[in-house]
This record gives structure tokens, C-alpha cells and sequence, in this order.
């Protein structure tokens, strides 16, 4: 082939390199076969504590842990999916695409809304970019975002408005008036600490003002609880990992991004739509890409180019094995397991549920108050294989968020309850 | 292709007065360089637009492009046809594919622009 | 009533349109904890509209999908500057073991040591391969790593109460995320031309480059492929006016092994994962865009780092960090394939990516310059720039030829971009194909340039085979159908 190419060596072609530069010195190690690459990777996950090393967890605060339909899995062997390119050539991809549309149409489902995009990267920046369009809709320059909200909300927010003149303001959930020049009031409900906002009350105090609504979901309560959607809401952010996406350390994960249709030129993130071909047969492609940076450029909504399809396509083989009745028996099922949960621990002596004393409506996560700092009582319940919740001291004295899923048997949590009342006796 | 009673900006747009109402719209350059036209963002009526400022933008499938008013004065009318049906402005550039009506703060202004020959011109 | 045969019809329904009442295709357990109360009903929703289908009609459904796309896995991807090479299977495996799938984020450190052991061993073999040290793994995509880029940036300068410098310079043959990253780190965006060897004007960045200059965004080698040959006088000249270069990795499958952005004065640059480093596409993601820079700039990383303490491994920030970009720690187990990716090659075979990615390049180049002009006269990395403006003249364009190549089963080039070079097919083919496949390619591109005077409806109405022809994007765009609804 170098022949055919004009050269004695590759060196030929290297030419534009200089040469006091080429070739470097690398510090890396050999090469590794198969067989030694697995036992390298054995070791790692070895190193790892999780259920299945025998630990139960009571982790949530963000990504959660599901059960995952062997039908996810099973899809995800597909290496035509696995291997594809983002559609942009829309013939070639028709799988993609209309899985997109599938996708697209399971948000609008769950949240209530009239149009949704092909994803974002996660949660966090999923709703960054929702107050950021919120911004370009009103033309206003100041966020107001809830107390109540996951701080990792405002502080992604921060990152990707810090040189755009963006204002962040707190509000209270109990708020009456807000600054008459909000661009969006950001809710997230189910909270931080796990209780639902008023949503209705809050977008029609936003709408008063001429700010939009913006609220942060966790698509597993949207299997028993109110759609934003019922309540007038302009924008609805979510992670998307609770719907059949592993922990994974954190990611890939996927952002739910839906909006009203009269917005949806300022939508950040790929959007797929429905039209024909010269045979009039139905096919899928995207489109609206002028709000995109492949051709807007500098005036793009943002500049989302990859994001993650794939973890689209997990979501939406999921809703599709859950469907209609099983989205409504896993929140049923969570719910109970967590009230059951709190309201065991609700009994010991020196712990305390927030939203018990108070009367606040929660779904699968929940605030102890404990008798000690979260921390000293998590490192006593790991010698016990128990992850407990997140220390969350910051915000709570002697706070731990808890979070209980459908992975979580009676015998679990019975356990976890049993080994909170042994610490707390002893501290 | 580029009727002789227009005035021609550099920037592709065309103006047809009556009176002194100038009639804007894109030329069949503009209209073809861009494709299927989908989408037209035009100003709210009453506002005003100063010569060669941007006053909204044009979309096709692939590219987007900022119009700018080739006079300045009030905006008395909009073409709700170009927003509803844009196709509108690849069928018939020149005619009911029309997007502003501007009531001119100073006919001089028309002495800026180019006439159907020198436009052309700049197109070779 | 008769039934036609219609084996080569595919079903389009969708889910919705497929459902039947009450059926099921998954059971979850009964709950095993006494009856909780529910909240009010003014808290809860009437049933979520979702399919209802069967287990068999989920797995027939996707798995028919599935076969309506092309991918690396089935059909030769020469897509410039996106490098579709082999995603090796192991990886998706290793990556997805128990330990390394079901491990949360928020556990604390000395739970997790494998997995931050993972993050801290590709940041060192990443920073070596970049010679740019200070890794972190939180972009999400090679977009978030540009923009984390361009913080570090800013707060560089800042740190410096260097406030006047607002200005990215860009090249015109830049990639759409790069204007569009600079706008939202809030700098105003100034072209500097490329000479008509495809090269970075050096004279016209020399009259830009000044007092204003944040940064100076390059993408090495170019996206027409070639590698700068003025890269010490350019990054000089940027250095000299007090801002920073800042490389835009994508095409570093070029370059594995043969130089490091470091020597050439780069001082940030970010990769991705999901182009270089063989984790796969996924139809549009999910990638990983690690950002790369100095020593001195390391302090201003995104924060999650993972880092080497006394008794182990944590995850930690930087102490001038420019904050959090997104949830948690990135794409971890993207991380973890590309991990994977790079312990298998080891050196040796991390340098023969990028030679064989060229002499591929190049040998498609040489084969196919009678017939297609080349964007730049002379030898190409690892791709090939051609310019369909011949083929134009004869009226076939270069979006006809990638519609056409598709009957061919072959995935179209990049088309289009960059958006400097006419009738641009952007041609990749990576070390991953054979010769054989090359010559395959080759000879189809020399055959549709033949059906041009033949029978250029072939290719004017390409493609022929595929479940749609062309689609009425126009349609799709001005009135937007978006979603399932009810007829």
C-alpha cells in the first residue's frame, strides 16, 4: 500500500511533524490478551462493595437502584444499535431514529407534556439547559431556583451560566411573591429531601410574574403521582437512569428534557420527527437542526453534539417491558417499601423522620434525623455489609437521606432497621 | 428572475414601494441558496427597523439565515402567510411570498440600494 | 380477501399502535411489607398511557428496529472525523461486571477503590499519550470537554485579573461545537481564515491575535484531515499574545504515539472516548470527553478528580476548580472501555492505530484522486478530504453520492464539513478494515463517478434499497410531528 501511496515508509506521510518531536518516548505498558484483560478487570470489580458482593444499600440522592428487565439487556446485544452513528444519514438509521420517536413519545407520557427531545446528557445539565432556555424565552436574566432543590442542580447551573450573565436566586418553597424579573422559578419534586412541592401553586406564582416553570421530576413517582404536565408547566427536567440504566459509578446516564410546543425552537438537544419518503411510505428523521451547533454555530441553543442515545434506547425498552400497569405497580410497590421503612425507623429511640413529624408527602426517599452524625453511623453500618443513606449534614443535622427501591426485600430493610436501633443504643 | 420595478440590497432582499410603503421580501437567490425555506421569524407589527439592520431570520433544512431590512421605518405589516405556509417564499419570491411592509422614515434611503442589473451583476 | 406476501414490507407501527388492554410483558413481585396509606388523591395520577404488549412482541419489536440501521458492527462507516472503528465486545462485557455496573456514585471512597483506581490509571495513561497531564474524566461528551476546556480557560485569565481577554479565535474549517462551546463560556468568536492549502493562515492569526485572545481553538490535525505544518510558529504566536491553545481532540486517532499535543504547545485539549478510544457510538452517544491540560492549569480542573492519597484512591477537586459540570463523575463505564481499550493495545499497539489509520487514509486518497479532486494536494492523516466538485459539474452532487453509496451498503462520508471545502465527502476508513474492504470501497466510488454519464438517476434518486428512499425533510420541519398520539 505505501507503494501505491508514493512513499518508502509511514515516515513519508509524517512529514508536518516536526521532527525533534516525532515518535515520543511513551510510558505506557504492553499490550494484554483477552484472557489477561478480564482477570485485570476481576480484580477491580473485586475492589468494589455492592450487592453483589453482599451489601444491601439505601443510597438514592440522585441515581437510584432498579431492577433491569432482562429485556434491556437483551436489546442492548444488538450491535446495530450499539454501533451506529448519530442519524444524520436518516436512511440508514431508521432503527435509531424511530426508537428516538419512541422515546420522545414515553417522556411526553410520563410527564404530561406536549413535546420532548432525543435526551441530554443527565439530570443536572438537563435542567441547566432548561433554565437557560427559560432565560432566551423570557429574556430575563435571573433564575430563581427552590431551597428545596439537589444542590448539584444550581451548582451545574452555576458551571454552565457563569459566563452569560446568568443571576441565581434562592426561593422558598413557601414563597408568596418572587422578583418580578425571573426568568423561570426551577422546582424539583420530589425534593432534595424526598417530599413533594406544590407545583401548581408555584407555576401559576411564576406565570403571575411572566417567569416560566421549571420542574425537576424523578420519572419513577411519575408512575403514582401527578404529571407536571396537569399543572400548566412550561419546562420538565429529569434523570433518566431510574428507568433502566445501571449505577454504573454514575453514568452514562440520560436527561429527560420536555417542553410546551409553543417553545419548542428554543429546545436544546436532537429532536426526532415523523414524516415520509418519495414512496409515501412512513420514516423517521431529524428535525428543526437550525437550533442545533452543526448549523447554527455560535447561536446554537446549546452546544450539545453527542449525548446519549443509547441510554435512550434503555429507557424506552424499559417503559415498553414495564408498560402500563407495571410503571404503576413499581412506584406502588417503592412507596410502600419506603413508608414501611420510615415508619420502622420512625420508632427508635433517637431517630427521628423529618417528613413524618411533619406531615410531608414523600414517595421513596426520606430524611432521618439521627441521634448521631450520618457518617460515624455508616462507617458502624458497613462493618454490618450495609451502605446506609447519604450523610447530608450539610443541610440537616445529623441528616441521612434514605432512599428504599423495589430491590430492597422486608428481610433488608428489617436488617438495616435492627442494625440502626443496635448503633443508636450504643452511641 | 429579477424584476427591472425592484430595488435590490446586497444582502438579497428586494423592495417594492407603493407609496411610501416598501414591500420586502428575499430574492430568488436568497430562496434557492437556502433550499425548502421552513421556518420565517418575523417582528411584531409597529415595531421600528433602522436601513440594513437584522429584523428576524430565515430557516431552511440545513442552514439559517438573518434578514436584514434593506429600508429603516415603522413595520406597519407582516406576512402571516410566510409564517404559516414559508413555502410560500420559494413559490413566489417576489409576490405573496412577501415578509415586511415598511413605512419609509426617509425615501432617500431608496438611492442605497441596486437596481435589477447591478444586483445581477453582483451575482456572477 | 386474499393476503399479499409481504416478507419485504417492514411494520412501522409503533408501540402505542400495537397495544392491546391488559397485556403484560414483565411482573414485578408482590409487595412483602404491610399496606402503607396512600397520600391523597389529590396527589395522584390517573393511569400513565404506555404500551401494553407482550415480552415476544418487546423483543421483536426492537430486534426488527435494530436491522434497519447500519453500524461499524455490520457495514464498512468511512464517516470523516467520527473514526467508526471495531468497538471490541470485551469491553462492553468488562464494563458491565457486577462490581463495576451496580456501584453508586455517592458510596463513599473506600468502598469503591477499584473503580477510582480505574479513573486515576487512564487519567495517567491518557495524560501521557496527550503529554498534557492534568486529566479529568467528568465531560460527558467531546462538547462538555471543549467547554470544561474553555472554563479553565477564562478562569486562567481570570486568576490573572486578566479581565479584557473575551475573544476565542476559531478557524473558519472549525467544528460547529466549537463556536457554539466559546459562545457559552461568554467569548465573542473571531475567524481567522485557512490559506488554500487547507493550513491556519499564519499571517492573518498574527494580525489577531492580541491582548483580547483567551484562547485559540485548533483541532489537530485539521478537520480536512491535515496536520498543521506551522504548529511551533502557531502556538507561539498565541502564547506570545499571552493566550492559550487549546486543541480539540477529535482527531486524535492520528496521532496516538506518534506526537504529543503537549511538545506542540498545546496547553488544554480534550479527547473522546467514543471516537478514538473504540467505546461505542450508540446512535448518538452516550461518549466521554476527558479534558487534558498542563501542569499549571490542572488546579482548575472540573471537579471530580480522581486522585492518589496515602492509604488509597478518592475522588477530589481541585483546589481552583472550575466547579461541577454535570451530576457525578462522567461516563464511568465509558471510562471503563476505553480502559479496557488502551490495556489491550499497550504501546505497541496504540502506535500501529494510528499508522495503519493513516496509510489507510492515504491509500484511499491515492486511489481515488483521477477521479475525485482532493480538498488539499498533498498526503492526508487519518482522513481524506475530497471535493465532489467534478461530479457536481456534471450534476451529481456530493450528498447524491453518500445517498448512493448507501445501496451499496456502504455508510456515506461526512458530507459537507468542513464547511470551507466544496461538495466535501469526508472520507475515514480507521486501521480496523482490511485492504479488502478499501479496494471494495474504492472500486464502488469509482463506479457511481462512471453511472454519473451512465444513468445518473441511479444516483440522483439513491438510495434504492433501503426500507425509505429519501425523506421530505422539509415536511418534518414545518410541521413537526414529534410524538405517538392517537389518530
Amino acid at each position: 500500500m505505501l507503494g501505491v501511496i508514493g512513499v518508502d515508509s509511514l515516515d513519508g506521510l509524517l512529514g508536518d511533524i516536526p521532527v525533534e518531536h516525532r515518535h515520543p518516548a511513551l510510558k505506557l505498558a504492553p499490550g494484554l490478551s483477552e484472557q489477561e484483560l478480564s482477570t485485570v478487570f476481576g480484580s477491580i470489580a473485586a475492589e468494589n462493595a455492592s450487592a453483589s458482593s453482599g451489601y444491601i444499600s439505601f443510597l438514592g440522592a440522585g441515581a437510584y437502584s432498579h431492577y433491569i428487565p432482562s429485556t434491556v439487556r437483551s436489546i442492548l446485544q444488538r450491535g446495530e444499535f450499539v454501533t451506529a452513528y448519530t442519524p444524520y444519514q436518516p436512511e440508514a438509521a431508521q432503527g435509531t431514529l424511530q426508537v428516538g420517536f419512541e422515546f420522545q413519545t414515553v417522556i411526553c407520557q410520563l410527564t404530561g407534556m406536549e413535546v420532548a427531545n432525543a435526551g441530554m446528557y443527565d439530570g443536572p445539565t438537563a435542567f441547566a439547559e432548561a433554565c437557560l432556555m427559560a432565560a432566551r424565552v423570557t429574556k430575563r436574566t435571573k433564575v430563581g431556583i427552590l431551597s428545596t432543590a439537589d444542590g448539584r442542580l444550581p451548582e451545574t447551573l452555576v458551571a454552565y451560566s457563569k459566563h452569560q450573565g446568568i443571576d441565581i436566586v434562592e426561593i422558598e418553597p413557601d414563597a408568596t411573591d418572587i422578583p418580578d424579573d425571573l426568568a423561570c422559578i426551577g422546582i424539583q419534586s420530589p425534593n432534595f429531601f424526598g417530599e413533594i412541592e406544590d407545583v401548581e401553586r408555584l407555576t401559576k406564582l411564576a406565570h403571575d410574574n411572566g417567569a416560566l416553570s421549571v420542574v425537576h421530576v424523578n420519572p419513577t413517582a411519575l408512575g403514582m403521582f401527578k404529571a407536571p404536565g396537569e399543572f400548566d408547566v412550561d419546562i420538565v427536567t429529569a434523570e433518566g437512569q431510574p428507568l433502566g440504566v445501571p449505577m454504573a459509578f454514575g453514568g452514562p446516564y440520560v436527561g429527560l428534557f420536555a417542553c410546551k410546543k409553543a417553545h419548542i425552537r428554543q429546545m436544546p438537544g436532537r429532536i426526532i420527527g415523523r414524516t415520509t419518503d418519495t414512496k409515501d411510505r412512513t420514516g423517521y428523521a431529524l428535525t428543526l437542526q437550525t437550533r442545533e451547533q452543526h448549523i447554527r454555530r455560535e447561536r446554537a441553543t446549546s452546544n450539545i453534539c453527542t449525548s446519549t442515545q443509547l441510554i435512550g434506547l434503555m429507557v424506552t425498552v424499559y417503559a415498553a417491558t414495564l408498560g402500563k400497569q407495571g410503571i404503576k405497580d413499581l412506584a406502588n410497590l417503592c412507596y410502600q417499601k419506603a413508608h414501611y421503612a420510615a415508619s420502622e425507623i420512625n420508632k427508635l429511640n433517637g431517630f427521628t423522620v423529618d417528613a413524618l413529624a411533619t406531615g410531608g408527602t414523600f414517595f421513596h426517599e426520606f430524611v432521618v434525623s439521627c441521634p448521631s452524625s450520618a457518617s460515624s453511623i455508616n462507617a458502624d453500618l458497613l462493618d454490618k455489609k450495609i451502605i446506609g443513606g447519604l450523610d447530608i449534614s450539610d443541610r440537616s443535622e445529623n441528616g441521612m437521606l434514605v432512599c428504599v427501591t423495589e430491590t430492597s426485600s422486608k428481610a433488608d430493610i428489617d436488617k438495616f432497621v435492627k442494625a440502626l436501633s443496635e448503633i443508636g443504643a450504643s452511641s | 428572475m429579477y424584476p427591472e420595478e425592484l430595488k435590490y440590497s446586497k444582502e438579497h432582499e428586494w423592495v417594492r414601494m407603493n407609496g411610501n410603503i416598501a414591500e420586502v421580501g428575499v430574492t430568488v437567490f436568497a430562496q434557492e441558496s437556502l433550499g425548502d425555506v421552513v421556518f420565517v421569524d418575523l417582528p411584531a407589527e409597529g415595531s421600528d427597523v433602522e436601513q440594513f439592520a437584522k429584523f428576524g431570520e430565515i430557516e431552511s433544512v440545513k442552514a439559517v439565515s438573518d434578514l436584514f431590512s434593506p429600508v429603516g421605518g415603522k413595520i406597519v405589516e407582516v406576512n402571516s402567510a410566510a409564517t404559516d405556509a414559508p413555502e410560500v417564499v420559494n413559490e413566489e419570491p417576489y409576490g405573496s411570498g412577501w415578509l415586511i411592509k415598511v413605512e419609509l422614515s426617509d425615501t432617500a434611503q431608496l438611492d442605497d440600494l441596486m437596481d435589477a442589473a447591478t444586483y445581477q451583476a453582483t451575482l456572477e | 380477501m386474499t393476503i399479499s406476501t409481504n416478507v419485504g414490507d417492514i411494520d412501522r407501527r409503533l408501540l402505542m399502535d400495537r397495544s392491546v388492554s391488559g397485556r403484560k410483558a414483565f411482573t414485578l413481585p408482590e409487595s412483602d411489607v404491610p399496606s402503607q396509606d396512600l397520600p391523597d388523591s389529590s396527589f395522584l395520577r390517573d393511569d400513565v398511557e404506555l404500551p401494553e404488549v407482550s415480552q415476544l412482541e418487546v423483543i421483536r419489536y426492537f430486534s426488527v428496529l435494530s436491522q434497519l440501521n447500519f453500524s461499524i458492527d455490520t457495514n464498512f462507516y468511512p464517516l470523516g472525523s467520527c473514526t467508526m472503528k471495531y468497538n471490541p465486545k470485551i469491553n462492553d462485557e468488562l464494563s458491565n461486571l457486577p462490581g463495576l455496573a451496580d456501584i453508586h456514585p455517592l458510596q463513599p471512597d473506600d468502598t469503591v477503590q477499584g473503580a477510582i483506581r480505574l479513573l486515576k490509571d487512564l487519567q495517567d495513561d491518557l495524560g501521557e499519550i496527550t503529554g498534557l497531564p492534568g486529566v479529568s474524566l467528568a465531560p460527558l461528551a467531546g462538547a462538555q470537554g471543549e467547554y470544561a476546556g474553555l472554563l479553565i480557560a477564562r478562569a486562567y485569565h481570570e486568576a490573572k485579573n486578566d479581565s479584557k481577554r473575551t475573544v476565542a479565535i476559531v478557524p473558519d474549517s472549525a467544528h460547529g461545537t466549537n463556536p457554539a462551546s466559546a459562545a457559552m463560556a461568554g467569548l465573542e468568536v473571531v475567524t481567522v481564515r485557512s490559506d488554500d492549502q487547507g493550513n491556519v493562515d499564519v499571517d492573518n492569526l498574527r494580525e489577531l491575535a492580541n491582548e483580547n485572545t483567551a484562547v485559540f481553538m485548533l483541532t489537530i490535525p485539521s478537520t480536512l484531515g491535515l496536520f498543521e505544518p506551522n504548529i511551533l510558529e502557531i502556538t507561539k504566536i498565541v502564547h506570545d499574545s499571552g493566550g492559550l491553545v487549546y486543541a480539540d481532540g477529535a482527531n486524535l486517532n492520528a496521532l496516538l504515539g506518534l506526537v504529543k499535543l503537549g511538545d506542540l504547545g498545546v496547553d488544554i485539549c480534550h479527547s473522546n472516548l467514543h471516537k478514538t478510544f473504540s467505546t461505542p457510538h450508540g446512535g448518538g452517544g452516550p461518549g466521554s470527553g476527558p479534558v487534558m491540560v498542563t501542569d499549571e492549569l490542572a488546579k482548575f480542573l472540573p471537579k471530580p478528580v480522581a486522585i492518589k492519597t496515602d492509604d488509597g484512591y478518592a475522588m477530589g477537586t481541585p483546589e481552583m476548580s472550575v466547579g461541577a459540570i454535570n451530576g457525578f463523575h462522567g461516563s464511568f463505564s465509558i471510562a471503563a472501555r476505553a480502559y479496557a481499550y488502551i490495556k489491550a493495545l499497550g504501546l505497541e499497539g496504540l502506535q500501529s492505530v494510528s499508522e495503519n489509520a493513516i496509510i489507510s487514509a492515504n491509500y484511499i486518497q491515492a486511489k481515488l484522486r483521477d477521479k475525485y479532486n482532493l480538498a488539499a494536494d498533498r498526503y492526508c492523516m487519518h482522513e481524506t478530504v475530497l471535493s465532489a466538485t467534478k461530479q457536481k459539474k456534471r450534476g451529481v452532487a456530493g450528498l447524491d453520492i453518500a445517498k448512493r453509496l448507501l445501496d451499496f451498503g456502504i455508510h456515506a462520508p461526512t458530507m459537507y464539513f468542513p464547511l470551507i471545502v466544496d461538495e466535501a465527502l469526508m472520507v475515514e476508513p480507521t486501521e480496523s478494515e482490511s485492504k479488502e474492504t478499501l479496494d471494495h470501497f474504492i472500486a464502488v466510488m469509482r463506479q457511481i463517478d462512471d453511472e454519473i454519464d451512465a444513468s445518473p438517476e441511479l444516483i440522483l434518486e439513491a438510495p434504492h434499497d433501503l426500507p425509505v428512499t429519501r425523506l421530505d425533510e422539509a415536511t418534518a420541519a414545518r410541521k413537526p410531528v414529534l410524538r405517538w398520539s392517537a389518530e
